[in-house]
């Protein structure tokens, strides 16, 4: 069971108050009808899923329904950060 | 190889059981191989077998990092089926579901098959809809089912909660006499033997590192065993599928996430049919030993632990209960969590990447076990040919491109 942080409600909930949104930090291309079908599927389907560090979009689903970001470890389940969403730039463009 | 019989366990017992040999070699890397299968699980080992079988290439290494079958083979809840509703999934899941029958033939080793049928509840309307939907769909495939009402259901199981009062109401079921279950660790044992016998190379305890390759094109794998040198690789590697795709510097539609699964303490014989329901998240058989195995469901987040989150089997537990109420006191033994590695449309990919002679088969997610010898025989045959065979065609990887999605998530959710 993870103990989460709250970046807005500031303290940390049991797991079961939260939904995870999968992979964060993927920018969304600007213009979607510019990219090739493969770079379409790369931002929509392809993840990087490591087994490691990993940076997350999760929501607080039962408490103030608002997203942030995680850095969690997918190997010790340790949660490095959570921040608000925004605050951490995109790590990850589409177009490359 | 020498042959399992009656005869030859007479003929060991005279000699007091001290001369039978180990059933695989314990051979050195070579150099180069043909086909580097990375991942000694079910779908490797069966992948390995037929290579050698059908297509009679046998200069082949199957690299596993620990033991044979100890990943998602070992920790699987050994459902067999191929109820799907997408042709393209239910042809590739019958075609496997044909093969189990043979396996023990096959393989002259014991698999422990037995085709106990698979009923799949239905708790509403619109679960009593989808069944109906499916059955139609197998039967006009080719596939066997039926459609059951509550009555055949408490006729069949009569330890389940039927009452109109029930916390989960139980209207039908879907139900595939042809299903079952067979017992996993002999999968693996019997394709690593008959493979070993057919010459190929199985390295246990060896790791991959790293994925070589140039100008597009795959050279080897870089072991802690040092390198190995290979004209295709084949990852078949389930959750570390990602972790191998990083190495040739490819990202795959998949993510990674513990399945989590718990057996009982030895009952007598009560449940003589696997019972799945897919809207509670659980579902049951009982093992020839007498255990429950249970399953339940995926983590809703990405993680490698092979554990699981506590709520996720506590929910299982609940379920099991209100459907079976005298299984509320028995004791859980054992509990564990596999990675399982989930696509966006809960199907499988087979097939050839980007980088040239380097292939993926995975993507199995929640229910790979029941497709063992159907997935290692198309594999094969898409690596012997380099080119996608009739059934694994729809689950390339370019279909993500394509926007072909094959959408399996209603019959493959939890069901495994």
């Amino acid at each position: 069971m993870l103990l989460i942080r709250c970046p807005y409600c500031c303290e940390e909930r049991s797991e079961e108050e939260f939904t995870c949104a999968g992979e964060g930090g993927i920018r969304r291309p600007a213009s979607p009808d510019d990219l090739s079908d493969a770079q379409w599927a790369d931002y929509l389907h392809f993840r990087t899923n490591p087994k490691g560090l990993h940076r997350e979009i999760w929501c607080h689903t039962a408490g103030c329904r608002r997203y942030f970001d995680v850095v969690r470890d997918t190997v010790t389940y340790a949660i490095h950060s959570t921040t608000p969403i925004g605050a951490t730039p995109a790590t990850r463009e589409t177009d490359d | 190889m020498s042959r399992y019989s009656a005869l030859a366990l007479v003929r060991h017992a005279l000699s007091r059981h001290r001369r039978w040999q180990p059933a695989w070699r314990e051979p050195e890397p070579k150099r180069h191989y043909d086909v580097v299968i990375v991942g000694g699980g079910g779908h490797g080992l069966a992948t390995a077998y037929y290579l050698a079988k059908n297509h009679g290439i046998s200069n082949v290494a199957v690299v596993e990092k620990g033991w044979l079958g100890g990943g998602n083979t070992g920790r699987n809840t050994t459902i067999v089926r191929s109820n799907y509703l997408r042709d393209e999934a239910a042809q590739l899941y019958e075609f496997a579901l044909k093969l189990w029958p043979g396996l023990s033939a096959e393989l002259n080793f014991n698999v422990m098959f037995s085709a106990r049928g698979v009923l799949n509840l239905g708790h509403t309307l619109q679960d009593m809809r989808d069944i109906e939907r499916r059955v139609n769909a197998n039967r006009l495939g080719g596939i066997d089912g039926e459609v059951m009402d509550r009555t055949r259901v408490q006729e069949m199981v009569p330890i389940l909660n039927c009452s109109p009062n029930a916390r989960y109401p139980i209207l039908g079921a879907s139900w595939q006499p042809s299903g079952g279950v067979a017992r996993h660790d002999a999968v693996a044992w019997g394709f690593a033997r008959g493979a070993d016998a057919l010459g190929v190379d199985l390295l246990q305890r060896t790791e991959v590192k790293g994925i070589r390759s140039a100008d597009g094109r795959v050279q080897g794998v870089e072991t802690d065993r040092g390198f190995i040198g290979a004209d295709k690789v084949a990852c078949v590697t389930a959750g570390h599928s990602g972790v191998l795709a990083a190495m040739a510097g490819l990202r795959l539609p998949i993510e990674s996430r513990p399945l989590q699964a718990l057996v009982s303490e030895p009952l007598k014989p009560c449940l003589n049919t696997v019972v799945m329901s897919n809207a509670v998240h659980g579902y049951v058989s009982q093992s020839d030993k007498g255990d429950l195995v249970i399953g339940a469901g995926t983590d809703a987040y990405n993680g490698y632990g092979q554990r699981g989150s506590f709520h996720v089997l506590g929910h299982a537990l609940q379920a099991i209960c209100e459907l079976f109420p005298s299984f509320s006191r028995v004791r859980m033994n054992r509990h564990w969590g596999g990675i399982v590695d989930i696509c966006p449309d809960a199907c499988p990919i087979i097939g050839e990447t980007p980088v040239t002679g380097l292939y993926f088969n995975c993507g199995w997610g929640t229910g790979g076990f029941k497709a063992t010898p159907g997935s290692g025989y198309v594999f094969a045959d898409t690596l012997a040919h380099a080119r996608p065979h009739p059934l694994a065609a729809p689950f390339a990887l370019e279909r993500f491109a394509r926007g072909a999605l094959i959408d399996e998530h209603g019959a493959a959710g939890v069901a495994h």
